[in-house]
Protein backbone atom coordinates (compact mmCIF):
# COMPACT_ATOMS: atom_id res chain seq x y z
CA UNK A 1 0.00 0.00 0.00
CA UNK A 2 2.60 2.25 -0.83
CA UNK A 3 0.75 4.23 -3.40
CA UNK A 4 -2.97 5.28 -3.27
CA UNK A 5 -4.47 4.97 -6.12
CA UNK A 6 -5.34 8.42 -7.80
CA UNK A 7 -9.10 7.83 -8.52
CA UNK A 8 -9.58 7.28 -4.82
CA UNK A 9 -7.82 10.20 -4.27
CA UNK A 10 -9.89 11.94 -6.07
CA UNK A 11 -13.40 10.65 -5.75
CA UNK A 12 -12.37 10.85 -1.94
CA UNK A 13 -12.18 14.73 -2.36
CA UNK A 14 -14.79 15.31 -4.29
CA UNK A 15 -16.74 12.92 -1.81
CA UNK A 16 -15.64 15.09 1.23
CA UNK A 17 -16.35 18.39 -0.23
CA UNK A 18 -20.21 17.39 -0.44
CA UNK A 19 -19.64 15.83 2.87
CA UNK A 20 -18.19 18.71 4.47
CA UNK A 21 -20.98 21.31 2.60
CA UNK A 22 -23.82 18.94 4.09
CA UNK A 23 -22.54 18.94 7.42
CA UNK A 24 -21.80 22.86 7.53
CA UNK A 25 -25.47 23.18 6.17
CA UNK A 26 -26.50 21.57 10.21
CA UNK A 27 -25.05 24.55 11.73
CA UNK A 28 -24.63 27.33 8.75
CA UNK A 29 -25.51 28.40 5.41
CA UNK A 30 -24.84 31.96 3.95
CA UNK A 31 -28.82 32.31 3.47
CA UNK A 32 -32.01 31.25 5.42
CA UNK A 33 -33.08 28.26 2.80
CA UNK A 34 -37.26 28.57 3.73
CA UNK A 35 -37.35 31.81 3.42
CA UNK A 36 -38.26 33.49 0.51
CA UNK A 37 -37.65 36.92 -0.31
CA UNK A 38 -39.12 37.80 -3.70
CA UNK A 39 -37.16 41.45 -3.74
CA UNK A 40 -34.17 39.03 -4.12
CA UNK A 41 -35.55 36.62 -7.05
CA UNK A 42 -33.26 35.86 -9.66
CA UNK A 43 -30.49 37.93 -8.67
CA UNK A 44 -26.50 36.76 -10.79
CA UNK A 45 -23.96 35.81 -8.61
CA UNK A 46 -22.98 38.75 -6.18
CA UNK A 47 -20.75 38.77 -3.32
CA UNK A 48 -23.97 38.34 -1.35
CA UNK A 49 -25.58 35.27 -3.15
CA UNK A 50 -22.25 33.75 -4.31
CA UNK A 51 -24.35 31.75 -7.34
CA UNK A 52 -27.33 33.91 -7.40
CA UNK A 53 -30.90 33.30 -6.12
CA UNK A 54 -34.05 31.23 -7.67
CA UNK A 55 -37.31 32.49 -8.93
CA UNK A 56 -38.43 32.91 -4.99
CA UNK A 57 -35.22 34.68 -3.52
CA UNK A 58 -33.60 31.79 -2.58
CA UNK A 59 -29.94 32.00 -2.04
CA UNK A 60 -28.59 29.26 -4.32
CA UNK A 61 -25.70 28.20 -2.97
CA UNK A 62 -27.46 27.60 0.66
CA UNK A 63 -29.97 25.27 -0.76
CA UNK A 64 -27.60 23.30 -2.68
CA UNK A 65 -25.78 22.65 0.64
CA UNK A 66 -29.04 21.50 2.28
CA UNK A 67 -29.65 19.96 -0.55
CA UNK A 68 -26.04 17.96 -0.05
CA UNK A 69 -27.60 16.73 3.46
CA UNK A 70 -30.98 15.78 2.10
CA UNK A 71 -29.59 13.44 -0.53
CA UNK A 72 -26.52 12.55 1.36
CA UNK A 73 -29.09 11.39 4.07
CA UNK A 74 -31.47 9.88 2.03
CA UNK A 75 -28.68 7.74 0.21
CA UNK A 76 -26.91 7.29 3.51
CA UNK A 77 -30.01 5.48 5.76
CA UNK A 78 -31.20 3.55 2.62
CA UNK A 79 -27.27 1.33 2.11
CA UNK A 80 -27.78 1.24 6.07
CA UNK A 81 -31.12 -0.71 5.93
CA UNK A 82 -29.88 -3.02 3.01
CA UNK A 83 -26.48 -3.91 5.29
CA UNK A 84 -28.40 -4.47 8.08
CA UNK A 85 -30.99 -6.58 6.69
CA UNK A 86 -29.42 -7.82 3.50
CA UNK A 87 -25.91 -9.04 4.84
CA UNK A 88 -27.27 -11.39 8.06
CA UNK A 89 -29.69 -12.74 5.00
CA UNK A 90 -26.73 -13.47 2.75
CA UNK A 91 -24.47 -15.16 5.76
CA UNK A 92 -27.78 -17.09 6.89
CA UNK A 93 -28.03 -18.56 3.28
CA UNK A 94 -24.20 -19.33 3.10
CA UNK A 95 -24.08 -21.04 6.04
CA UNK A 96 -27.12 -23.17 5.29
CA UNK A 97 -26.00 -23.69 1.76
CA UNK A 98 -28.46 -25.78 -0.15
CA UNK A 99 -31.15 -25.71 2.45
CA UNK A 100 -34.59 -24.45 2.50
CA UNK A 101 -33.72 -20.95 4.00
CA UNK A 102 -30.90 -20.65 1.14
CA UNK A 103 -33.07 -21.73 -1.55
CA UNK A 104 -35.87 -19.01 0.15
CA UNK A 105 -33.59 -15.80 0.65
CA UNK A 106 -32.01 -16.39 -3.35
CA UNK A 107 -35.45 -16.84 -4.91
CA UNK A 108 -36.80 -14.09 -3.25
CA UNK A 109 -34.08 -11.83 -4.19
CA UNK A 110 -34.21 -13.13 -7.80
CA UNK A 111 -37.63 -11.70 -7.26
CA UNK A 112 -36.56 -8.29 -6.10
CA UNK A 113 -33.94 -8.35 -8.61
CA UNK A 114 -36.94 -8.71 -11.27
CA UNK A 115 -38.45 -5.76 -10.49
CA UNK A 116 -37.70 -2.23 -12.21
CA UNK A 117 -37.05 -0.58 -8.92
CA UNK A 118 -38.24 2.92 -9.89
CA UNK A 119 -41.33 1.96 -10.89
CA UNK A 120 -42.31 0.53 -7.24
CA UNK A 121 -40.20 3.18 -5.55
CA UNK A 122 -42.58 5.76 -7.48
CA UNK A 123 -45.98 3.42 -6.40
CA UNK A 124 -44.67 3.29 -2.42
CA UNK A 125 -43.92 6.43 -2.45
CA UNK A 126 -47.14 7.88 -4.37
CA UNK A 127 -49.06 5.68 -2.32
CA UNK A 128 -47.99 6.23 1.64
CA UNK A 129 -47.46 9.90 0.56
CA UNK A 130 -43.91 11.75 -0.92
CA UNK A 131 -41.97 12.28 1.61
CA UNK A 132 -37.93 11.61 2.30
CA UNK A 133 -39.11 8.90 4.84
CA UNK A 134 -40.73 7.17 2.40
CA UNK A 135 -37.99 7.68 0.02
CA UNK A 136 -35.50 5.96 1.90
CA UNK A 137 -37.48 3.22 2.30
CA UNK A 138 -38.45 2.62 -1.11
CA UNK A 139 -34.88 3.02 -2.14
CA UNK A 140 -33.52 0.85 0.38
CA UNK A 141 -35.60 -2.34 0.23
CA UNK A 142 -33.91 -2.64 -3.48
CA UNK A 143 -30.45 -2.44 -1.34
CA UNK A 144 -30.99 -5.65 0.29
CA UNK A 145 -31.11 -8.00 -1.90
CA UNK A 146 -28.17 -6.57 -3.35
CA UNK A 147 -25.86 -6.42 -0.30
CA UNK A 148 -27.45 -10.52 0.51
CA UNK A 149 -26.08 -11.82 -2.68
CA UNK A 150 -23.04 -9.98 -2.32
CA UNK A 151 -22.58 -11.31 1.41
CA UNK A 152 -23.54 -14.82 0.67
CA UNK A 153 -20.86 -14.76 -2.72
CA UNK A 154 -18.40 -14.20 -0.56
CA UNK A 155 -19.43 -16.30 2.81
CA UNK A 156 -19.65 -19.30 0.61
CA UNK A 157 -16.45 -19.33 -1.16
CA UNK A 158 -15.06 -18.91 2.93
CA UNK A 159 -16.52 -21.25 4.28
CA UNK A 160 -14.66 -24.18 2.15
CA UNK A 161 -11.57 -22.78 3.53
CA UNK A 162 -9.31 -24.82 6.61
CA UNK A 163 -9.90 -21.83 9.31
CA UNK A 164 -13.52 -22.02 9.11
CA UNK A 165 -13.15 -26.16 9.39
CA UNK A 166 -11.08 -25.34 12.16
CA UNK A 167 -13.43 -23.33 14.24
CA UNK A 168 -16.30 -25.99 13.31
CA UNK A 169 -14.21 -28.27 14.70
CA UNK A 170 -13.12 -26.32 18.08
CA UNK A 171 -16.93 -26.38 18.70
CA UNK A 172 -18.17 -22.63 17.32
CA UNK A 173 -21.19 -22.32 16.13
CA UNK A 174 -22.17 -21.34 12.77
CA UNK A 175 -24.17 -18.34 13.62
CA UNK A 176 -21.03 -17.18 15.39
CA UNK A 177 -18.54 -18.17 13.02
CA UNK A 178 -20.43 -16.68 10.27
CA UNK A 179 -20.15 -13.13 12.66
CA UNK A 180 -16.34 -13.39 14.07
CA UNK A 181 -14.92 -15.17 11.16
CA UNK A 182 -16.63 -14.61 7.63
CA UNK A 183 -17.80 -11.26 8.40
CA UNK A 184 -14.89 -9.73 9.14
CA UNK A 185 -13.13 -11.38 5.44
CA UNK A 186 -15.98 -10.39 3.25
CA UNK A 187 -15.54 -6.61 4.73
CA UNK A 188 -13.98 -5.28 1.43
CA UNK A 189 -16.51 -6.87 -0.87
CA UNK A 190 -19.80 -4.81 1.47
CA UNK A 191 -17.08 -2.00 2.01
CA UNK A 192 -17.06 -1.34 -2.50
CA UNK A 193 -20.61 -2.37 -3.03
CA UNK A 194 -21.45 -0.09 -0.29
CA UNK A 195 -20.02 3.16 -1.95
CA UNK A 196 -21.68 2.41 -5.67
CA UNK A 197 -25.17 1.82 -3.78
CA UNK A 198 -24.52 4.80 -1.99
CA UNK A 199 -24.01 6.58 -5.16
CA UNK A 200 -26.96 4.62 -7.16
CA UNK A 201 -29.05 5.73 -4.03
CA UNK A 202 -28.02 9.53 -4.81
CA UNK A 203 -29.34 9.45 -8.43
CA UNK A 204 -32.50 7.50 -7.31
CA UNK A 205 -33.16 9.98 -4.31
CA UNK A 206 -32.32 12.87 -7.00
CA UNK A 207 -34.83 11.44 -9.49
CA UNK A 208 -37.60 10.70 -6.52
CA UNK A 209 -37.32 14.41 -5.92
CA UNK A 210 -37.31 15.82 -9.50
CA UNK A 211 -40.76 13.97 -9.89
CA UNK A 212 -42.09 15.44 -6.42
CA UNK A 213 -41.80 12.26 -4.41
CA UNK A 214 -38.90 13.04 -2.05
CA UNK A 215 -38.67 15.46 0.43
CA UNK A 216 -41.51 18.37 0.83
CA UNK A 217 -40.65 21.82 0.48
CA UNK A 218 -39.92 23.84 1.82
CA UNK A 219 -36.74 21.51 2.47
CA UNK A 220 -35.13 22.02 -0.79
CA UNK A 221 -33.03 19.18 -2.59
CA UNK A 222 -31.26 18.76 -5.36
CA UNK A 223 -33.78 17.06 -7.84
CA UNK A 224 -36.61 19.21 -6.92
CA UNK A 225 -34.34 21.84 -7.76
CA UNK A 226 -34.34 20.51 -11.08
CA UNK A 227 -37.73 20.58 -11.53
CA UNK A 228 -38.21 24.47 -10.42
CA UNK A 229 -35.60 25.10 -13.05
CA UNK A 230 -37.25 23.64 -16.09
CA UNK A 231 -39.95 26.57 -16.19
CA UNK A 232 -36.60 29.17 -16.03
CA UNK A 233 -34.50 27.04 -18.39
CA UNK A 234 -35.40 30.28 -21.51
CA UNK A 235 -34.37 33.07 -19.36
CA UNK A 236 -32.03 31.30 -16.45
CA UNK A 237 -30.30 28.50 -17.55
CA UNK A 238 -28.07 28.23 -14.43
CA UNK A 239 -30.75 27.24 -12.02
CA UNK A 240 -30.88 23.85 -13.83
CA UNK A 241 -26.87 23.33 -14.59
CA UNK A 242 -25.96 23.71 -11.10
CA UNK A 243 -27.83 21.16 -8.87
CA UNK A 244 -27.10 18.62 -11.68
CA UNK A 245 -23.21 19.83 -11.62
CA UNK A 246 -23.47 18.77 -7.99
CA UNK A 247 -25.62 15.45 -8.39
CA UNK A 248 -22.89 14.24 -11.20
CA UNK A 249 -19.84 15.40 -9.31
CA UNK A 250 -21.22 13.72 -6.22
CA UNK A 251 -21.70 10.02 -7.54
CA UNK A 252 -18.93 10.84 -9.94
CA UNK A 253 -16.91 11.06 -6.28
CA UNK A 254 -18.58 8.22 -4.73
CA UNK A 255 -18.13 5.58 -8.16
CA UNK A 256 -14.16 6.81 -8.27
CA UNK A 257 -13.82 5.80 -4.65
CA UNK A 258 -15.48 2.55 -5.04
CA UNK A 259 -13.55 1.65 -8.14
CA UNK A 260 -10.20 2.94 -6.07
CA UNK A 261 -10.73 1.61 -2.61
CA UNK A 262 -11.88 -2.42 -4.90
CA UNK A 263 -8.64 -2.04 -6.93
CA UNK A 264 -6.77 -1.22 -3.34
CA UNK A 265 -8.30 -3.89 -0.83
CA UNK A 266 -8.57 -6.94 -3.63
CA UNK A 267 -6.42 -6.53 -6.89
CA UNK A 268 -7.45 -9.99 -7.58
CA UNK A 269 -11.68 -8.48 -7.60
CA UNK A 270 -11.54 -6.87 -11.15
CA UNK A 271 -15.33 -7.52 -11.64
CA UNK A 272 -17.59 -5.55 -14.05
CA UNK A 273 -19.32 -2.99 -12.98
CA UNK A 274 -22.69 -3.15 -13.39
CA UNK B 1 -33.04 -27.82 -22.32
CA UNK B 2 -37.32 -28.45 -21.60
CA UNK B 3 -36.46 -28.67 -18.07
CA UNK B 4 -34.36 -25.31 -17.82
CA UNK B 5 -37.26 -23.65 -19.52
CA UNK B 6 -40.12 -25.09 -17.68
CA UNK B 7 -37.98 -23.98 -14.49
CA UNK B 8 -37.58 -20.49 -15.59
CA UNK B 9 -41.73 -20.42 -16.71
CA UNK B 10 -42.29 -21.62 -12.83
CA UNK B 11 -40.01 -19.21 -11.52
CA UNK B 12 -41.71 -16.57 -14.22
CA UNK B 13 -45.06 -17.10 -12.87
CA UNK B 14 -44.10 -17.08 -9.49
CA UNK B 15 -42.78 -13.61 -10.01
CA UNK B 16 -45.79 -12.41 -11.47
CA UNK B 17 -48.07 -13.51 -8.88
CA UNK B 18 -45.54 -11.89 -5.83
CA UNK B 19 -45.68 -8.73 -8.40
CA UNK B 20 -49.29 -8.79 -8.48
CA UNK B 21 -49.58 -9.31 -4.19
CA UNK B 22 -47.19 -6.13 -3.70
CA UNK B 23 -48.76 -3.84 -6.38
CA UNK B 24 -52.39 -4.95 -4.68
CA UNK B 25 -51.21 -4.68 -1.03
CA UNK B 26 -49.91 -1.60 -1.76
CA UNK B 27 -52.94 0.04 -3.21
CA UNK B 28 -54.91 -1.99 -0.63
CA UNK B 29 -53.23 -0.28 2.43
CA UNK B 30 -53.90 3.40 1.29
CA UNK B 31 -55.62 4.64 4.82
CA UNK B 32 -59.04 5.13 4.52
CA UNK B 33 -61.68 4.09 2.00
CA UNK B 34 -60.13 3.79 -1.41
CA UNK B 35 -63.06 5.38 -3.33
CA UNK B 36 -63.48 7.75 -0.51
CA UNK B 37 -59.33 8.50 -1.48
CA UNK B 38 -59.66 8.76 -5.28
CA UNK B 39 -63.00 11.30 -4.65
CA UNK B 40 -61.02 13.64 -2.05
CA UNK B 41 -62.42 15.59 0.97
CA UNK B 42 -65.57 17.25 -0.27
CA UNK B 43 -67.43 14.30 -2.32
CA UNK B 44 -70.82 13.18 -0.92
CA UNK B 45 -71.53 10.12 0.48
CA UNK B 46 -73.55 8.62 -2.24
CA UNK B 47 -71.04 9.61 -4.80
CA UNK B 48 -68.71 7.53 -3.06
CA UNK B 49 -71.06 4.48 -2.75
CA UNK B 50 -71.73 5.00 -6.25
CA UNK B 51 -67.86 4.68 -6.47
CA UNK B 52 -67.36 1.63 -4.51
CA UNK B 53 -70.15 -0.47 -6.21
CA UNK B 54 -68.06 0.90 -9.40
CA UNK B 55 -65.00 -0.66 -8.44
CA UNK B 56 -66.77 -3.58 -6.70
CA UNK B 57 -65.29 -2.69 -3.43
CA UNK B 58 -68.11 -4.00 -1.14
CA UNK B 59 -66.51 -7.90 -2.04
CA UNK B 60 -63.61 -9.13 -0.17
CA UNK B 61 -60.02 -8.43 -0.54
CA UNK B 62 -59.54 -11.90 -2.13
CA UNK B 63 -62.18 -11.66 -4.48
CA UNK B 64 -61.08 -7.99 -5.48
CA UNK B 65 -57.58 -9.24 -6.17
CA UNK B 66 -59.07 -12.26 -7.85
CA UNK B 67 -61.52 -10.41 -10.64
CA UNK B 68 -58.38 -7.92 -10.95
CA UNK B 69 -56.11 -10.40 -12.09
CA UNK B 70 -58.78 -12.13 -14.18
CA UNK B 71 -59.35 -9.27 -15.48
CA UNK B 72 -56.06 -8.37 -16.65
CA UNK B 73 -55.46 -12.04 -17.99
CA UNK B 74 -58.16 -10.81 -20.04
CA UNK B 75 -57.22 -7.67 -21.13
CA UNK B 76 -59.41 -5.70 -19.49
CA UNK B 77 -57.56 -3.32 -17.10
CA UNK B 78 -60.62 -1.49 -15.30
CA UNK B 79 -61.95 1.44 -16.20
CA UNK B 80 -60.04 4.62 -15.45
CA UNK B 81 -61.97 7.00 -13.20
CA UNK B 82 -60.81 10.30 -14.07
CA UNK B 83 -60.95 9.96 -17.81
CA UNK B 84 -64.06 7.31 -18.23
CA UNK B 85 -62.64 4.92 -20.60
CA UNK B 86 -60.73 1.90 -20.22
CA UNK B 87 -57.76 1.83 -19.20
CA UNK B 88 -56.42 -0.98 -21.79
CA UNK B 89 -57.80 1.96 -24.25
CA UNK B 90 -55.36 4.82 -22.35
CA UNK B 91 -52.49 2.59 -22.42
CA UNK B 92 -52.69 1.22 -26.14
CA UNK B 93 -52.46 5.46 -26.94
CA UNK B 94 -49.26 5.79 -24.78
CA UNK B 95 -47.67 2.54 -25.67
CA UNK B 96 -47.58 4.65 -29.30
CA UNK B 97 -44.71 6.54 -27.44
CA UNK B 98 -43.22 4.58 -24.92
CA UNK B 99 -42.33 1.64 -26.66
CA UNK B 100 -40.71 3.44 -29.72
CA UNK B 101 -38.70 5.80 -27.03
CA UNK B 102 -37.75 2.60 -24.96
CA UNK B 103 -36.79 0.91 -28.46
CA UNK B 104 -35.10 3.86 -29.94
CA UNK B 105 -32.86 4.50 -27.05
CA UNK B 106 -32.06 0.84 -26.61
CA UNK B 107 -31.03 0.92 -30.37
CA UNK B 108 -28.75 4.59 -30.14
CA UNK B 109 -27.63 3.17 -26.79
CA UNK B 110 -25.89 -0.12 -28.42
CA UNK B 111 -25.06 1.80 -31.47
CA UNK B 112 -22.88 4.37 -29.16
CA UNK B 113 -21.88 1.15 -26.83
CA UNK B 114 -20.20 -1.13 -29.44
CA UNK B 115 -17.78 0.99 -31.06
CA UNK B 116 -16.81 2.70 -27.99
CA UNK B 117 -16.64 -0.35 -26.22
CA UNK B 118 -14.05 -2.02 -28.90
CA UNK B 119 -11.77 0.83 -29.22
CA UNK B 120 -11.17 0.59 -25.64
CA UNK B 121 -10.71 -2.97 -25.52
CA UNK B 122 -8.31 -2.69 -28.81
CA UNK B 123 -6.56 -0.05 -26.87
CA UNK B 124 -6.37 -1.18 -23.83
CA UNK B 125 -3.57 0.24 -21.09
CA UNK B 126 -3.28 3.71 -23.49
CA UNK B 127 -4.35 6.74 -23.97
CA UNK B 128 -7.69 6.02 -25.77
CA UNK B 129 -8.44 3.80 -23.35
CA UNK B 130 -8.09 5.96 -19.96
CA UNK B 131 -9.85 8.70 -21.98
CA UNK B 132 -13.00 6.79 -22.70
CA UNK B 133 -12.84 5.17 -19.35
CA UNK B 134 -12.82 8.79 -18.12
CA UNK B 135 -15.63 9.61 -20.03
CA UNK B 136 -18.07 6.31 -18.82
CA UNK B 137 -17.79 7.20 -15.41
CA UNK B 138 -18.92 10.77 -16.01
CA UNK B 139 -21.63 8.99 -17.92
CA UNK B 140 -22.49 6.93 -15.09
CA UNK B 141 -22.74 9.58 -12.80
CA UNK B 142 -25.12 11.96 -15.02
CA UNK B 143 -28.71 11.79 -14.56
CA UNK B 144 -30.60 11.30 -17.17
CA UNK B 145 -33.27 13.55 -16.62
CA UNK B 146 -31.16 16.17 -16.03
CA UNK B 147 -28.75 15.66 -19.23
CA UNK B 148 -32.54 15.64 -20.89
CA UNK B 149 -32.48 18.95 -19.39
CA UNK B 150 -29.31 20.07 -20.98
CA UNK B 151 -30.06 18.70 -24.37
CA UNK B 152 -33.21 20.75 -24.63
CA UNK B 153 -31.27 24.06 -23.23
CA UNK B 154 -28.36 23.11 -26.27
CA UNK B 155 -30.92 22.33 -28.78
CA UNK B 156 -34.28 23.79 -28.35
CA UNK B 157 -33.30 26.95 -26.93
CA UNK B 158 -30.31 28.08 -27.84
CA UNK B 159 -29.90 26.15 -31.03
CA UNK B 160 -33.54 26.06 -31.97
CA UNK B 161 -33.38 23.17 -33.47
CA UNK B 162 -35.37 21.07 -31.84
CA UNK B 163 -38.87 21.82 -29.97
CA UNK B 164 -38.24 21.45 -26.36
CA UNK B 165 -41.34 18.84 -25.71
CA UNK B 166 -44.49 17.43 -26.78
CA UNK B 167 -45.38 15.11 -28.87
CA UNK B 168 -47.33 15.85 -32.72
CA UNK B 169 -48.12 12.40 -33.06
CA UNK B 170 -47.44 9.36 -35.41
CA UNK B 171 -49.76 11.32 -38.60
CA UNK B 172 -46.55 13.10 -38.95
CA UNK B 173 -43.94 10.15 -38.56
CA UNK B 174 -40.84 12.33 -39.14
CA UNK B 175 -41.77 14.82 -36.73
CA UNK B 176 -43.01 12.10 -34.14
CA UNK B 177 -39.59 11.09 -34.37
CA UNK B 178 -37.71 13.97 -34.48
CA UNK B 179 -39.42 14.90 -31.11
CA UNK B 180 -38.49 11.00 -29.55
CA UNK B 181 -34.69 11.58 -30.43
CA UNK B 182 -33.81 14.18 -27.82
CA UNK B 183 -35.44 12.26 -24.82
CA UNK B 184 -34.12 9.18 -26.52
CA UNK B 185 -30.58 10.63 -26.32
CA UNK B 186 -30.96 11.72 -23.09
CA UNK B 187 -32.21 7.65 -22.04
CA UNK B 188 -29.39 6.01 -24.20
CA UNK B 189 -25.90 7.64 -23.04
CA UNK B 190 -26.53 6.78 -19.37
CA UNK B 191 -27.34 3.38 -20.39
CA UNK B 192 -24.13 3.36 -23.27
CA UNK B 193 -21.67 4.14 -20.82
CA UNK B 194 -22.62 1.59 -18.71
CA UNK B 195 -22.67 -0.96 -21.17
CA UNK B 196 -19.26 0.16 -23.31
CA UNK B 197 -17.72 -0.90 -19.75
CA UNK B 198 -18.98 -4.46 -20.10
CA UNK B 199 -18.33 -4.32 -23.72
CA UNK B 200 -14.67 -3.74 -22.92
CA UNK B 201 -14.33 -5.83 -19.98
CA UNK B 202 -15.76 -8.69 -21.87
CA UNK B 203 -13.35 -8.12 -24.62
CA UNK B 204 -10.60 -7.60 -22.40
CA UNK B 205 -11.70 -11.21 -20.84
CA UNK B 206 -12.10 -12.90 -23.88
CA UNK B 207 -8.92 -11.66 -25.51
CA UNK B 208 -6.95 -13.27 -22.54
CA UNK B 209 -8.23 -16.67 -23.66
CA UNK B 210 -6.19 -19.63 -25.06
CA UNK B 211 -7.99 -19.66 -28.60
CA UNK B 212 -7.17 -16.43 -28.92
CA UNK B 213 -3.52 -17.05 -28.73
CA UNK B 214 -4.44 -19.82 -31.64
CA UNK B 215 -5.91 -17.56 -33.71
CA UNK B 216 -2.91 -15.12 -33.75
CA UNK B 217 -0.84 -17.86 -34.30
CA UNK B 218 -2.63 -19.50 -37.15
CA UNK B 219 -1.57 -15.88 -38.41
CA UNK B 220 -4.56 -13.60 -38.10
CA UNK B 221 -3.81 -9.89 -37.25
CA UNK B 222 -5.04 -8.47 -33.78
CA UNK B 223 -7.38 -6.49 -35.56
CA UNK B 224 -8.51 -9.82 -37.14
CA UNK B 225 -8.66 -11.62 -34.48
CA UNK B 226 -10.30 -9.65 -32.23
CA UNK B 227 -13.17 -8.95 -34.98
CA UNK B 228 -13.93 -12.47 -35.94
CA UNK B 229 -13.21 -14.52 -32.53
CA UNK B 230 -13.59 -12.52 -30.00
CA UNK B 231 -16.54 -9.53 -30.61
CA UNK B 232 -18.47 -13.09 -30.84
CA UNK B 233 -17.79 -14.41 -27.32
CA UNK B 234 -17.73 -11.70 -25.94
CA UNK B 235 -21.50 -11.04 -27.07
CA UNK B 236 -22.85 -12.84 -24.59
CA UNK B 237 -22.47 -11.15 -21.33
CA UNK B 238 -23.00 -8.14 -23.59
CA UNK B 239 -26.66 -9.05 -24.47
CA UNK B 240 -27.86 -10.01 -20.73
CA UNK B 241 -26.99 -6.28 -19.71
CA UNK B 242 -28.51 -5.16 -22.62
CA UNK B 243 -31.91 -7.03 -21.67
CA UNK B 244 -31.34 -6.21 -18.23
CA UNK B 245 -30.97 -2.46 -19.41
CA UNK B 246 -34.74 -2.75 -20.61
CA UNK B 247 -35.96 -2.38 -17.42
CA UNK B 248 -33.62 0.43 -16.66
CA UNK B 249 -35.19 2.37 -20.14
CA UNK B 250 -38.66 1.68 -19.34
CA UNK B 251 -38.37 2.95 -15.66
CA UNK B 252 -36.01 6.14 -17.09
CA UNK B 253 -38.76 6.75 -19.64
CA UNK B 254 -41.43 7.25 -17.07
CA UNK B 255 -38.65 10.37 -15.54
CA UNK B 256 -37.87 11.65 -18.86
CA UNK B 257 -41.34 11.21 -20.18
CA UNK B 258 -42.04 14.09 -17.40
CA UNK B 259 -39.02 16.21 -18.68
CA UNK B 260 -40.34 15.91 -22.38
CA UNK B 261 -43.68 15.98 -22.15
CA UNK B 262 -44.41 13.04 -23.39
CA UNK B 263 -47.84 10.98 -23.36
CA UNK B 264 -46.60 8.34 -22.68
CA UNK B 265 -47.45 5.22 -19.78
CA UNK B 266 -45.43 7.11 -17.43
CA UNK B 267 -47.05 10.56 -18.10
CA UNK B 268 -49.58 8.09 -17.17
CA UNK B 269 -48.82 6.81 -14.14
CA UNK B 270 -47.96 10.45 -12.97
CA UNK B 271 -51.41 11.42 -13.73
CA UNK B 272 -53.05 8.09 -12.30
CA UNK B 273 -51.77 9.88 -9.19
CA UNK B 274 -51.83 12.94 -8.58
CA UNK B 275 -55.86 12.72 -9.82
CA UNK B 276 -55.81 10.01 -7.38
CA UNK B 277 -56.84 7.28 -10.07
CA UNK B 278 -55.82 4.19 -8.19
CA UNK B 279 -57.27 1.68 -11.23
CA UNK B 280 -54.84 3.25 -13.74
CA UNK B 281 -52.16 3.44 -11.28
CA UNK B 282 -52.00 -0.05 -10.16
CA UNK B 283 -52.75 -1.74 -13.66
CA UNK B 284 -50.52 0.31 -15.28
CA UNK B 285 -47.65 -0.33 -12.77
CA UNK B 286 -48.54 -4.19 -13.34
CA UNK B 287 -48.14 -3.54 -16.67
CA UNK B 288 -44.67 -2.12 -16.28
CA UNK B 289 -43.76 -4.83 -14.28
CA UNK B 290 -45.04 -7.58 -16.37
CA UNK B 291 -43.05 -6.29 -19.66
CA UNK B 292 -39.83 -6.06 -17.53
CA UNK B 293 -39.95 -9.76 -15.64
CA UNK B 294 -40.93 -11.27 -19.37
CA UNK B 295 -38.34 -9.70 -20.91
CA UNK B 296 -35.37 -11.11 -18.38
CA UNK B 297 -37.35 -14.42 -19.06
CA UNK B 298 -36.57 -14.00 -22.78
CA UNK B 299 -33.09 -12.84 -22.08
CA UNK B 300 -32.24 -15.94 -19.58
CA UNK B 301 -33.76 -17.96 -22.45
CA UNK B 302 -31.97 -16.55 -24.95
CA UNK B 303 -28.42 -17.17 -22.80
CA UNK B 304 -29.07 -20.33 -22.09
CA UNK B 305 -29.53 -21.21 -25.79
CA UNK B 306 -26.37 -19.52 -26.64
CA UNK B 307 -24.13 -21.26 -23.78
CA UNK B 308 -25.34 -24.47 -22.84
CA UNK B 309 -23.21 -24.59 -19.43
CA UNK B 310 -26.06 -22.02 -18.17
CA UNK B 311 -28.83 -25.29 -18.61
CA UNK B 312 -27.56 -26.89 -16.17
CA UNK B 313 -27.17 -24.65 -13.49
CA UNK B 314 -30.87 -23.69 -13.23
Amino acid sequence: MSRLPVPLILGAVLSSVFLAMALLSFVWTPHDVEQLVIANRLQPASGEFLLGTDQFGRDLLSMLMVGARVSLAVALVAVGIGVVIGVPLGLAAAATRGSLLDELIMRGNDLIFAFPSLVIAILITAVFGPSAFNAIIAIGIFNIPVFARVARGGALSLWTLDYILAARVAGKGKARISAEHILPNIANLLIVQATIQFSLGILAEAALSYVGLSVQPPTPSWGRMLSDAQTMIYTHPMLAVLPGLAIVLMVLGLNLMGDGLRDMLDPRLRRVRQ
Amino acid sequence: MLRFILGRLLSLSLSLIVASLVIFTVIEVIPGDPAAFMLGLNADEATVQALRADLGLDGSKAERYLTWIAGMVQGDFGTSYTYRVPVAELVADRLWVSLPLAILSLILSTAIAFPVGLLAAANRGRAADYGIMGGTQLGIAIPNFWFGMLLVLVFAVNLRWFSAGGFPGWEEPLQALKSLLLPSVALALPQAAILARVMRSALIETLAQDYMRTARAKGLSRRQALLRHALRNALIPVLTIIGLQFSFLLAGAIIIENVFFLPGLGRLIFQGITQRDLVVVESVTMLLVFAVIVVTFLVDIAYAIADPRLRRRA
